[in-house]
């Protein structure tokens, strides 16, 4: 039986990192949580900043722990849904903004 | 009916569900070692603690029946229209006994809905006359549910009840899945009746305070946030007004048991409140300074106690017996399920307790 890339009990072993370099894991982990603080912005707003980020990323990881969060947090289905919409429109603006690089190149090498 | 349509009408007992069986969910509750959390006295133990003991007795909750007019999908009490569980006027009479010899002054009334109880206005009328500060926890829509509830505003108003309500979102896809099909609407319009009397007004005296409870298997997130977040959508949208948002965790007892164990989140949600323990929540803990009444009587610890029929560890067992000095030596009866209330920031009827 072949082995499946991804595993959802590995979410909870991403501290396991520090196992081979604490003193990186130990900084990445103190940042990483100063970051998710309330600051200028709210927590939701960084949680569905991050759900939206974690589907351009399409990390399942991220993608699991920032459902739980946002919820968690106060966030619904629907402001979920809108989250991933912005990353669906950046992704696919980013993708057809390149249209622009293709119809230059197009025009450089035509009559 | 269809399946579906019985799961979301009825109580669990109606059903004769398996889980309406307390035997059941102590079992499944007390196999901490299948879930790898260690057990919850352990870790009162692991803080220096023989036990858990009351503080003193501040707070009488008196669960006034198992009656509902909804049959919510988290409900550790199972209420519901079909539980017919409700307490005499003859045992409130004892309660009322009970209060004139203690050193009590708050009394929390909750249900089902305490209201649906013939005797409860007969018996708020009388706790407020012995001068206690009466809670009562309206699940809103009771107020919209039939003619003779409608004026509940003005009678909780006259006797300066605190009303305690939840909601447990700001729109109405999460509120009703947790709380039945068109809740969110009607608890709408029953908080803007209970504004009307002053009921939540900035600077009122009369007490709306809402509760917020995860629609799932989510802890809730930090209550000050919930609360900023609550008051802007509820104002925003609809021009309700209410005091505070208590964020409370959802105990595996009874109906989220279920919901729990059916939709296969229980090991995944008792293993995230076990690593949430707090031991400084652990001491805030409400049973430590409150007895819960049954609908017959009988004395428990908590309410979650009470569902699980855990009586206290005392002689005096039920309410006509009542003995502050001997139920404040007791000992508090733990179990899985009481890591719900320590969890994180930790949760009571009053919501956070660091």
């Amino acid at each position: 039986m072949s082995k499946p890339y991804y595993v959802d009990s590995d979410l909870a072993k991403f501290g396991d990192i520090a196992e081979w370099n604490k003193e990186l894991a130990d900084k990445f982990f103190s940042y990483y949580g100063d970051v998710f603080k309330p600051g200028a912005l709210s927590a939701r707003e960084k949680s569905l900043i991050a759900l939206a980020v974690s589907h351009a990323v399409q990390c399942p990881y991220c993608i699991d722990a920032y459902t739980t969060d946002a919820l968690k947090k106060g966030a619904d289905e629907e402001m979920m849904m809108e989250a991933i919409h912005v990353t669906a429109a950046i992704k696919g603006g980013a993708a057809l903004v390149h249209g622009v690089q293709m119809m230059n190149k197009a025009k450089e090498v035509s009559m | 009916m269809t399946e579906k349509q019985k799961e979301k009408k009825t109580s669990l007992k109606y059903r004769a569900h398996e889980l309406s069986s307390v035997d059941v969910q102590l079992k499944i509750l007390s196999d901490a070692a299948s879930i790898g959390v260690k057990p919850f006295s352990k870790a009162i133990q692991d803080m220096g603690l023989k036990d858990l003991r009351p503080t003193s007795l501040d707070i009488f909750q008196v669960n006034v029946g198992k009656m509902c007019n909804q049959v919510c999908n988290h409900c550790h009490v199972d209420a519901g229209p079909d539980r017919k569980e409700i307490m005499t006027r003859e045992t409130m009479q004892e309660c009322l006994d009970a209060l004139k010899g203690s050193s009590i002054k708050t009394v929390d009334l909750t249900g089902g809905a305490p209201e649906m109880n013939p005797d409860f206005r007969w018996f708020v009328e009388e706790l407020t006359a012995l001068g206690m500060h009466v809670i009562v926890r309206c699940n809103l829509t009771i107020i919209l549910a039939n003619k003779k509830y409608h004026d509940l505003p003005e009678f909780f108003k006259k006797n300066k009840i605190e009303v305690v309500s939840s909601l447990p979102y700001f729109a109405a896809r999460r509120t009703d899945a947790q709380r039945g099909e068109g809740v969110f609407e009607k608890s709408i319009k029953a908080l803007k009746m209970l504004n009307e009397v002053g009921y939540g007004m900035p600077n009122s005296e009369l007490k709306l305070n809402l509760v917020f409870n995860p629609s799932g298997a989510i802890l809730p997130g930090d209550q000050s946030e919930l609360e900023k977040e609550f008051k802007q959508k509820l104002m925003e949208g609809w021009g309700v007004h209410f005091h505070e948002l208590f964020a409370i965790t959802n105990l595996p007892v009874s109906r989220f048991l279920a919901y729990l164990v059916s939709s296969g989140n229980y090991e995944q949600y008792m293993s995230e409140l076990a690593h949430a323990f707090n031991p400084t929540a652990a001491l805030g803990v409400m049973c430590r300074n409150t007895i819960s009444v049954g609908w017959d009587g009988y004395l428990y610890d908590c309410d979650f106690n009470q569902m699980l029929e855990l009586k206290v560890a005392a002689k005096s067992q039920h309410v006509r017996d009542f003995n502050t000095q001997e139920l404040e030596k007791r000992t508090i009866i733990l179990n899985q399920h009481c890591y719900g209330c320590t969890a994180g920031a930790g949760s009571s009827c009053g919501g956070t307790v660091t």
